[in-house]
């Protein structure tokens, strides 16, 4: 049962104080593009943007998912033969190109260097304001260039993939061939187009800074572009393992 | 004395961006772009409505010639079958009560300032615009539009040569489809982020409105679903364009072999019902959130039964993704498979009653008030009614065998689809149009529409009911080549006669909308005397919602009648007021 | 206005009901074993949903007009609500929806669980854009081979299913365009499909199966009554869904006989 202080007063609840309000001191910057409201803190930002990678990650890994269940019924499912009036299973495995036991080390390693890249940025970030501070004078320690490093590695796959599907085709298995070659190239290709994606993400966060975009900014777009990196390279082995283990 | 407390946090009022183009065309205010979807869907209505007329009169007339248009083929039939449920469906059902209302009011009612991902936001419109245009394209590329229903069964769906219209209308209405998953993955990014992290002081889940429950978890089984259908689409794509045989086994047309071989087309109905079943709770849920919302505000007490109206929406998001197989009882699927998703679909039937009952308990013992969107909102709760107890036949496997692909099937699914849910639209539009607008719509104009609308639409819907039970199948495009069907076509005639008096009434809404927009009577900030955050703002409200304050909020969403209270409804920002929740 | 919501909500109410209750249009007469079951079932649902269907509505008629704002003569029962209703509603929804799933169950475990008896009469149900076409196996018991290569549509009955008359099992094949059964035999159906998926629908008979290329499905149904029945496609399959119908004669045992030797007899 709800109470109610009968010693108060209820005014009309009317509080629309328009664009020409009162208002608090400005706090934080402007959004990047300069219309949204100010910025609430880097703790924050960096919260909804992790909230937002991982909401963004589901369909991502359902689309893989609905895949990988049409790869597994396609494998399994017998159809009718009109000539024979019998089932047969149509399915061929198919052999994978060594090479991307290769491509899978590189995007590995870039996994590495991409982690790398995100603490090297935080730590900047902390920094940054630890500089503000008066009195404080902060030593750059040298920088490698772990982001250009991740990027560098990540081209270097996605034309790992391309020479595979050349090797492929070579061999004479194209899109069409057997069910078992339609799956690698809508796999192997599909996954390269969301690191491409990733690799985007990079590009972005490299002019960033040419951009003058605040190292706070910047660093919370690298940590969401590693931890994309992270599950695309923890997805890529996902794939290899279906292609070859259950092919 | 003020009634509400403010925290100048996090935000603060700036004017909003300058410019034409900033302003309307590519604008980050989550309100302009509700406004966006929802006009977007208000054309793509009419496109619709305009198809299903066509539909109707060349079922009863079949060699009618139409002026423009000339005569109706049953390949044009189908094509029209196919686009008015797919632009309905998606363009409409999906994007209007989500894209529009949902982008609106989802950031005010829980006091944030916008949307987390603003132009993440702008992008899934206009991407949801870009599929629009391509779907609308399909009619006029050489083939036309495809023919294969809005469901897309494959081989038909899988093969240029099946059908006319199935060659390069058939691959638009898949990357139109395609276009708008992404632009819907966009946005439900943007609801679930904005509403886990982005609540005013003292919103706790449990203080939110319905509408936002509704809103959420629709977002989250879009987020889950979209994706499935994407996939499906890219492999219908490559099965029609690059060779491959997901779908497509060893077949002929006419005679010719089509080189596919080996594929599965029950794989593509998996595809498709996995992502197709959670899409009619999609349609469905924010309709059922807005009726909660106005039958209390309008009933003047709280909604019976908050967390169980909760936990039924949950429910209802959970079990929609475990029920598919009952759109493929018929389909060679296997008998046992049937039987599970048989139960599991008696068991989603269970939160959807729960729900009813606990609508009838707010009526109860309230005190109503006939405003419009109140209308609507018993309208609402009829059309559930009716719509969802057709359920339970078709969920019964054999009672399915003889009413799957006849009338009956679309009798069910547009009384509770395209009727309650759009029920649920039109209620949104008439309760939020003030604070939209600053105007009153015209309340005569709006019993006017509800009369026509609620009566009609059962005029068209009930008798399908009839139809299906009678043997009448679906997809038909005319029913003079079987001689049973004859004698059903004055029943066919009377649905076709209420389908333009019914029709006819939605141009009342059109009329009231816009001379409303420029000519309706001034609106208060809170003309309803409803509880929840857009009421505590101006009319309309500022770009960042709040005019530079963000709410605390004390409340839940629903404290009408509070016994000792000096008004029958305590607004959620009201510290004065300490109820039981 | 509550009452006119009243009023309207019933009237519609029972005007649908009526035309339910008197069976104004209706299931067409059961001509199959399995149909009795069934529209005992149909009957069943129909009552039990039936009368939720009109509580329901009828309790939304009354209370929009009992519980209209009378002004001070209105007094709201401030709630939120009373959670053992809504366990007991709950409880009693489930068992009611449950409950009669289960009770339907059998009668589908029954038509779909089994395989058919071994002296049923087989038929190849095949479907094609725009016809249905009827093979028997003949003498022999089985149906010879067919090649998608030789089908020819415009050449008749065995040229549309590309039956391979080079085999032996072929030659005693009878194909037709209309489905000749005897009565009060199981009849097993194969269904298949050279083209899109059909389905295959004889509303007399409660049968309903789509026929999918790729899978031959294997059905059966008991016709229990002599006569002429309309089969109907029941899948989308293309711009001739509309009129690709056929017909089934349920003929006596005799007949039946005659009839297939009398096509075995056009063969030779």
């Amino acid at each position: 049962m709800a109470t109610f202080s009968t010693t108060a007063t209820v005014d009309d609840p009317r509080i629309s104080l328009g664009d020409d309000g009162i208002l608090p001191p400005v706090r934080g910057g402007r959004d990047d593009d300069g219309s949204g409201p100010g910025l609430p803190d880097y703790a924050t930002r960096l919260r909804r943007a992790r909230l937002g990678l991982l909401v963004a990650l589901a369909p991502i890994l359902m689309l893989f998912v609905s895949f990988s269940s049409a790869y597994v019924v396609r494998q399994g499912l017998p159809t009718l033969d009109p000539r024979t009036n019998a089932l047969v299973r149509d399915w061929i495995p198919i052999t994978l190109p060594k090479l991307l036991l290769i491509n899978t080390g590189v995007l590995i390693l870039s996994s590495v260097f991409m982690e790398l890249a995100r603490r090297q940025i935080r730590g900047q970030a902390a920094r940054a304001s630890a500089k503000s501070v008066p009195g404080v004078s902060v030593v750059e320690q040298m920088k490698i260039p772990w982001l250009s490093m991740t990027s560098v590695l990540g081209l270097v796959f996605l034309f790992g993939q391309w020479t595979a599907w050349r090797q492929l085709a070579a061999n004479g298995f194209y899109v069409a061939t057997t069910p078992s070659s339609s799956f690698v190239y809508l796999l192997t290709g599909t996954h390269a187009i969301h690191l491409m994606g990733g690799v985007l993400a990079l590009f972005i966060a490299g002019i960033a800074s040419l951009l003058r975009r605040s190292v706070a900014t910047r660093s919370i777009v690298v940590d969401v572009t590693a931890w994309y990196w992270h599950f695309m390279a923890g997805l890529w082995i996902y794939i290899l393992c279906l292609l070859e283990f259950a092919g | 004395m003020a009634t509400h407390e403010f925290a100048a946090q996090e935000s603060h009022a700036h004017p909003g961006p300058q410019g034409f183009i900033r302003k309307w065309v590519f604008s980050l205010d989550h309100k302009v772009i509700g406004l966006q979807y929802y006009f977007l869907a208000l054309a793509a209505v009419f496109v619709g409505m305009f198809l299903s007329l066509l539909m109707r009169i060349h079922l009863v007339a079949p060699t009618a010639i139409l002026p423009f248009l000339g005569d109706i083929k049953p390949e044009t039939y189908l094509t029209l079958v196919t686009m008015h449920g797919t632009i309905m469906v998606f363009f409409v059902l999906t994007t209007a009560p989500q894209g529009g209302f949902g982008n609106y009011f989802l950031p005010i009612q829980i006091g944030a300032p916008d949307m987390a991902f603003p132009v993440l936001n702008m992008l899934s419109f206009w991407t949801t615009f870009l599929g629009f245009i391509v779907m609308l394209a399909a009619f006029f590329v050489a083939g036309g539009a495809p023919l294969h229903g809005w469901t897309g069964y494959a081989p038909l769906s899988a093969l240029q040569s099946s059908g006319p219209g199935e060659g390069l209308g058939a691959d638009l209405w898949i990357i139109s489809i395609a276009i708008f998953c992404i632009g819907a993955l966009m946005g439900a990014l943007n609801f679930i982020t904005t509403t886990l992290d982005m609540r005013a002081k003292g919103m706790t889940m449990m203080r939110m409105p319905l509408t936002v429950w509704a809103w959420f978890v629709t977002a989250i089984l879009g987020l889950l679903a979209f994706g499935v259908l994407l996939s499906a689409g890219i492999l219908l794509l490559m099965d029609r364009n690059l060779g491959t045989s997901f779908f497509v086994p060893l077949v002929t047309i006419n005679g010719q072999l089509t080189g596919h071989k080996g594929g599965s087309p029950l794989l593509w109905q998996h595809l498709f019902w996995f992502f197709g079943h959670p899409e009619v709770y999609i349609a469905i849920l924010p309709a059922m959130g807005m009726c909660s919302q106005l039958l209390s505000v309008f009933s003047r007490k709280p909604i019976f039964g908050y967390k169980a109206m909760v936990y039924a929406i949950l429910a209802i998001g959970l079990l929609g993704f475990m029920v598919w197989g009952h759109h493929m009882f018929m389909s060679g699927m296997s008998p046992y498979t049937a039987f599970a998703f048989s139960i599991m679909t008696m068991g989603i039937g269970v939160p959807s009653a729960i729900k009813t009952f606990n609508w009838l308990g707010t009526l109860m013992r309230g005190r109503i008030r006939f405003t419009s969107p109140m209308l609507f909102a018993i309208g609402f709760v009829s059309l559930f009614v009716s719509g969802g107890i057709s359920g339970p036949f078709l969920a019964q496997p054999v009672l399915d065998i003889q009413l799957h692909d006849t009338y009956f099937v679309p009798g069910h699914f547009h009384l509770i689809m395209g009727v309650a849910s759009i029920f649920g639209i039109f209620a949104a539009t008439y309760y939020w149009f003030p604070k939209m607008f600053g105007r009153m719509m015209n309340e005569s104009m709006a019993r006017w529409h509800f009369w026509f609308s609620f009566i009609g639409t059962y005029a068209i819907f009930m008798p399908m009911h009839y139809l299906g039970m009678a043997g009448m199948p679906r997809r038909y495009s005319q029913m003079t080549e079987v001689s049973y069907l004859n004698g059903l076509i004055p029943l066919q005639k009377f649905i076709t006669y209420a389908a333009f008096v019914t029709i006819a009434g939605q141009l009342i809404f059109l009329v009231n909308l816009f001379w409303s927009m420029f000519k309706g009577k001034q609106a208060s900030d809170n003309p309803w005397e409803a509880t929840t955050l857009e009421w505590t703002t101006a009319t309309p409200p500022p770009h960042d919602n709040f005019g530079g304050r963000t709410p605390v909020v004390y409340n839940g969403p629903y404290e009408y009648s509070v016994p000792g209270a000096p008004r029958d409804y305590v607004m959620q920002t009201d510290p004065e007021i300490k109820p039981a929740h | 206005m509550g009452l006119i919501l009243l009023i309207v909500i019933w009237l519609i109410t029972f005007v649908s009901t009526y035309f339910f209750v008197a069976k104004t249009w209706w299931l067409p007469v059961g001509a199959s074993a399995a149909a009795a079951s069934i529209d005992h079932h149909f009957t069943t649902t129909f009552i039990l949903m039936g009368v939720v269907f009109v509580a329901a509505q009828v309790a939304l008629g009354y209370l929009v007009w009992s519980y209209r704002d009378r002004g001070t003569a209105s007094k709201v029962a401030y709630s939120h609500g009373n959670t053992s209703l809504e366990i007991v509603w709950t409880v009693l929804t489930t068992v009611l929806f449950v409950g009669m799933n289960l009770a339907s169950s059998s009668i589908w475990a029954s038509e779909r669980f089994r395989a058919a008896e071994a002296n049923s009469v087989q038929v190849e149900v095949t479907g094609m854009q725009f016809a249905w076409y009827f093979r028997y196996p003949g003498p022999d018991g089985k149906f010879g081979a067919t090649k998608p290569e030789l089908e020819d549509a415009s050449a008749g009955g065995e040229a549309a299913l590309g039956l391979d008359t080079k085999d032996p099992a072929s030659k005693d094949d009878v194909v037709t365009g209309t489905m000749v059964v005897p009565v009060n035999r199981e009849i097993e159906v194969i269904l298949r499909a050279h083209d899109v998926i059909h389905s295959f629908f004889i509303p007399t008979m409660r049968f309903k199966q789509d026929a999918v290329p790729g899978l031959a499905i294997h059905m059966h149904f008991t016709p229990i009554q002599t006569g002429e029945y309309e089969i109907l496609c029941a899948e989308l399959c293309g711009l001739g869904h509309y009129k690709m119908h056929g017909m089934l004669k349920v003929v006596s045992q005799e007949e039946f006989d005659k009839w297939l030797a009398a096509r075995e007899a056009e063969k030779q």
